[in-house]
């Protein structure tokens, strides 16, 4: 809040009237972790555990377990379904509380859950679910004993097959307390506020209309509290969000929907969206069900029409085509930072040193794997190069230009984890985008539903009056919010394992990573 | 404004209950019958549909897997009796080429004519062999060296087949050759013959009605001519001949010259006197086009160089169903061996001398883009034809055995609009590559290397400068 009242004070000098007049107080949310354990009945589970008749009730099992899988409540003969998805499974039977065969009558019966095979895919695996889940009921890191194999994916590729070289005694020694994990966006002297963020990423663009509201105000509540931001996406603000505007950014997309003067002006930050990682150069479409009163509303568009964004800018034929809306939108709000997205053309390297040179302070990378509400799957498959080429193609051109240190580089595209974060980073990133992990905070499990008719079947990517009251959003916010606490303490292990004081040490150092398809065998 | 391609559909469902991914497993003896099921709740009334099924049961070898694997009742159920479970039937499908994955979206694109879309980020592996090591370009702003600014209803997917001379002679202001027949086609695909392991007695007739009314070209076995069944349904068969392109079977007779001369194109198997064959093909049918089929085994690429040295106007080069080179211990993938051909035939100067027909592994649309920006004029495919009908590449397809997807029992409407609805959404989907990439004529994209990225260039160019050589293999 520290850096806008600042900001605030000169805010008349550099803002219309009519700006001044719009604007409400900012409210605070707690980053503090908190319990919010799943909305669901039944957690889906790694192992279950299975009570026969044979059970006697004596209750060694509750007595030993320190899990709390088993579970006799006063006041009751028998005991309630086990809680299988606390058990840390066969991790257990190394220990001197594994349940199975501590039972005196051999009642309990231990199996690994068959239907995690249905669960996850080959970019987020079941257990890559799990750990995300459990981050977000708990704020920390699953513990080791639940041997969640959730720092890498299954695709095979690029993140997946890419690990850190720890050195075997940190350089330095340091505590948690003394490693730092804020970025700055603006790399620029050009007047314009200096803003940081205490952890080195960002929501992702959403809009009302993709989501739901709850969805939409749990980011960025969740982001007022770890101080970063999250994005409108293109479909304007619904009025409860004004009190989070120090932490939005307003997207202008090809369609324009929800830019109004006033949007531009509200918000410390603007985004172009050229184009969308997930379906590069096709522009966005949302689906004519998805487009409720509410929706239409804000997008100033007529119910139940699909609404789609044309693709490009068709104000935009050239670099100084970008940069006159770039100008346009500084002129606008004289306070704001530009960010511009792009998707990962064979010259994103061009791409980006043009928008550079337009004056963009943010150049965000979008990768190929990149999520949406919507896309056609030969898109999402086959267009573009996945970010960790991007990343690194980008950070190495802007070197060699001589623009890197002028300029903040943002990826995403495919960033699930705390280690692709700083994978990320390593590769050449000053910090990252997020969207589909803190959508897997709130419950989704990718079924890629959320295209098809009433949208997200979990409440999560919805507008559907029905679906959208599954989630309440004190429990929203507070998954969100432990979900960032749980990858702020795996990033800052990282950190303290290379002995940084900052994660700002670690843009670029791509020789602290391995992969596991080359021989590593260059110096840098 | 000449009138634009554009292939008319209509929906056409599925005869047999789908072989889907997921279903649930209920175990209904401890159910609580606590009145307030989850499945009611279920977002796609899958549940109150499954019972329906069930108590209609029409096929007694399919169970409901029409689940859409949310969890959403897996996980609400009082008594957790619920498990979501993967289809073994549905996993079994294809082999690992072609996968439960591709079969599925097949038989959706057959059954609607449209481009799949889903939510969500891309699911599968990084990368991956064939075709899946390469990416396809886009334009981020509409650059100069870009076709411009366009809608899509400006993008042409127009290919040609035929020779096209390097240079026009004059001699004073007349030109002294005539120039050679050319066929243009409205989108880089013409249908294969299928092998007789994956064939059925009428598919030909549902093949040739599908490319009459999507104005492509069918290669069918000279053997089959007059096609068998449907007579009723097809009429005068010479109305079909256009859309033909007869492969000269040599163990069965030449059709007349009179029934040849009203094609356009005839493929020929690739013989010693090949070229002979041809000049005497042009002599009796003037005006036809002549292409040689040449079988992409060990020697397959360099006999297709060769043919084009010696004049072959059109080669049709033919891997194994699979994309792979045929009868070799390590094959090249076909998109491999097109970037051969294709730069062979520029340094010896004669590229639009000859047209490149690829063959083999083209499984989806993007495989049909792919493979012209690898090098080839367009594409030639038939497995994918066969699953628009449902079939399942099951491994058990002979005479005699009974055919899980009841093929045999196919009506004449449901075959032709299903295979024209898949040729459709993949109209569609190329349109979509197209327009990403900003490219405006399908003749373009044919060999232009830099409206791709290759996996193996992308981590030599960018991890190689970080991680050192890549292992071997």
């Amino acid at each position: 809040m520290e850096r806008f009242s600042v900001q605030e004070k000169k805010l008349e000098d550099i803002l219309p009237a009519n700006t001044i007049k719009t604007r409400v107080p900012q409210v605070e949310v707690s980053r503090e972790i908190a319990p919010a354990p799943s909305r669901y009945r039944n957690e889906i589970a790694k192992y279950i555990i299975f009570r026969s008749d044979a059970c006697i009730r004596c209750g060694k099992c509750a007595q030993l377990c320190p899990h709390d899988v088993h579970v006799l409540k006063d006041g009751y003969k028998y005991f309630a379904t086990p809680n299988s998805y606390r058990c840390i499974g066969n991790a257990c039977e190394k220990t001197d509380h594994f349940c199975i065969s501590a039972c005196p009558q051999q009642a309990l019966r231990l199996v690994e859950n068959p239907m995690i095979s249905a669960l996850g895919d080959y970019r987020w695996p079941a257990d890559m679910l799990l750990a995300t889940w459990k981050m977000a009921e708990t704020g920390n890191p699953p513990p080791e004993e639940y041997e969640l194999d959730y720092r890498v994916g299954k695709s095979e590729g690029g993140f997946d097959r890419i690990r850190f070289k720890f050195p075997k005694k940190p350089p330095v020694a340091l505590t948690e307390d003394e490693i730092d994990t804020s970025i700055l966006l603006n790399r620029r002297d050009d007047g314009r506020p200096k803003i940081e963020i205490d952890v080195p990423w960002y929501g992702g663009g959403m809009s009302f209309g993709s989501v739901s509201n709850v969805t939409q105000l749990s980011k960025v509540r969740a982001a007022v509290a770890w101080n970063t931001f999250s994005c409108s996406g293109e479909g304007g603000y619904m009025e409860r969000m004004r009190p989070y505007d120090d932490h939005m950014i307003t997207q202008v997309a090809t369609g324009l929907f929800g830019v109004r003067e006033e949007t531009i002006q509200r918000v410390p930050i603007i985004e172009f969206k050229y184009a969308q990682g997930a379906k590069p150069g096709l522009g966005g479409h949302l689906l004519g069900d998805k487009n409720t009163p509410a929706v239409a509303k804000i997008r100033e568009a007529v119910v139940g029409i699909s609404l789609f964004s044309p693709f490009p800018f068709h104000s935009v034929y050239s670099i100084e085509d970008h940069m006159k809306h770039i100008d346009w939108i500084k002129h606008i709000n004289r306070r704001a930072l530009i960010s511009t997205k792009v998707s990962t053309p064979t010259d994103v390297d061009m791409v980006a040193v043009g928008s550079y040179s337009a004056g963009t302070h943010i150049i965000h990378l979008d990768g190929g794997y990149g999520g949406t509400g919507a896309a056609p799957d030969i898109a999402k498959k086959n267009i573009a190069m996945p970010i960790e080429y991007a990343v690194a193609k980008v950070h190495k051109f802007l070197v060699d230009e001589g623009a890197r240190d002028k300029v903040a580089l943002i990826a995403s595209g495919g960033i699930r984890t705390a280690d692709d974060i700083a994978k990320a980073i390593a590769l050449g990133a000053d910090g990252v985008v997020v969207g589909t992990a803190e959508l897997v905070a709130l419950g989704c499990v990718r079924c890629s539903r959320c295209s098809a008719g009433r949208g997200c079947p979990r409440g999560i990517a919805t507008t559907d009056p029905g679906l959208v009251t599954q989630m309440d959003l004190e429990w929203a916010t507070q998954r969100v919010v432990n979900l960032y606490s749980a990858w702020r303490k795996d990033l800052v292990v990282i950190l303290k394992r290379f002995g940084m004081r900052s994660v700002r040490e670690l843009v670029g150092r791509s020789d602290l990573l391995m992969h596991l398809d080359f021989e590593n065998e260059v110096i840098q | 404004m000449p009138e634009k391609y554009h292939i008319h559909t209509k929906p056409v469902p599925p005869r047999l209950p789908r072989v889907g991914k997921h279903g649930i497993v209920d175990w209904r003896e401890d159910c609580a019958r606590c009145h307030n099921c989850v499945k009611k709740a279920c977002v796609y009334d899958r549940h109150r549909q499954e019972s329906e099924y069930i108590r209609n049961l029409k096929f007694s070898d399919f169970l409901f897997f029409e689940c859409m694997g949310c969890f959403s009742c897996v996980q609400n159920c009082t008594k957790n009796l619920l498990c979501l479970t993967i289809n073994s039937e549905y996993e079994q499908m294809g082999n690992q080429y072609w996968t439960p994955e591709i079969i599925h979206t097949t038989w959706q694109q057959s059954e609607t004519a449209s481009v799949p879309v889903s939510g969500a980020g891309y699911r599968g592996k990084f990368a991956g062999k064939g075709f899946d090591s390469m990416w396809t370009d886009m334009s981020e702003i509409v650059r100069p060296t870009r076709d411009g600014i366009h809608g899509r209803e400006y993008i042409s997917t127009s290919v040609d087949i035929g020779k096209k001379p390097s240079y026009l002679n004059f001699d004073a202001d007349k030109q002294t050759a005539e120039l050679p027949s050319i066929i243009d086609i409205p989108m880089p695909l013409i249908i294969d013959m299928n092998p007789p392991e994956f064939t059925l007695p009428r598919l030909e007739s549902f093949i040739l009605e599908a490319v009459r009314q999507t104005d492509l070209i069918a290669i069918i076995d000279s053997a089959k001519w007059p096609v068998a069944g449907d007579a009723a349904r097809m009429g005068n068969l010479d109305r079909y001949l256009p859309y033909i392109a007869f492969h000269l079977n040599p163990d069965a007779p030449e059709p007349p010259p009179d029934v040849l001369r009203k094609t356009r194109l005839v493929e020929i198997p690739d013989t010693d006197d090949a070229l002979d064959r041809m000049a005497a093909l042009k002599e009796t049918c003037p005006g036809i086009i002549v292409s040689v089929r040449v079988s992409l085994n060990a020697n397959g690429v360099d006999r297709a160089i060769a043919l084009a040295e010696a004049g072959a106007e059109v080669i049709h080069v033919v891997g194994d169903c699979n994309g792979d080179e045929i009868g070799v211990k390590r094959p090249r993938f076909i998109k491999d061996m097109i970037r051969e051909i294709h730069k062979a035939l520029i340094k010896m100067g004669k590229r639009d001398e000859v047209t490149l027909i690829a063959g083999s592994g083209i499984a989806l649309p993007e495989h049909m883009a792919k493979a012209l920006l690898c090098g080839a004029d367009l594409v030639s495919s038939y497995l994918p034809f066969m699953i628009a009908l449902e079939c399942r590449l099951c491994p058990i397809c002979k005479p005699g055995v009974i055919c899980p997807a009841r093929l045999e029992h196919i009506d004449f409407d449901y075959g032709t609009g299903r295979i024209r609805n898949l040729i459709a959404a993949w109209h569609l989907q190329l349109i979509e590559l197209m327009g990403a990439m900003g490219m405006r004529e399908a003749r373009r994209l044919r060999g232009d290397v830099g409206r791709a990225m290759f996996f193996e260039e992308l981590e030599e160019e960018i991890f190689g400068t970080l991680f050192g050589s890549r292992k071997k293999a």
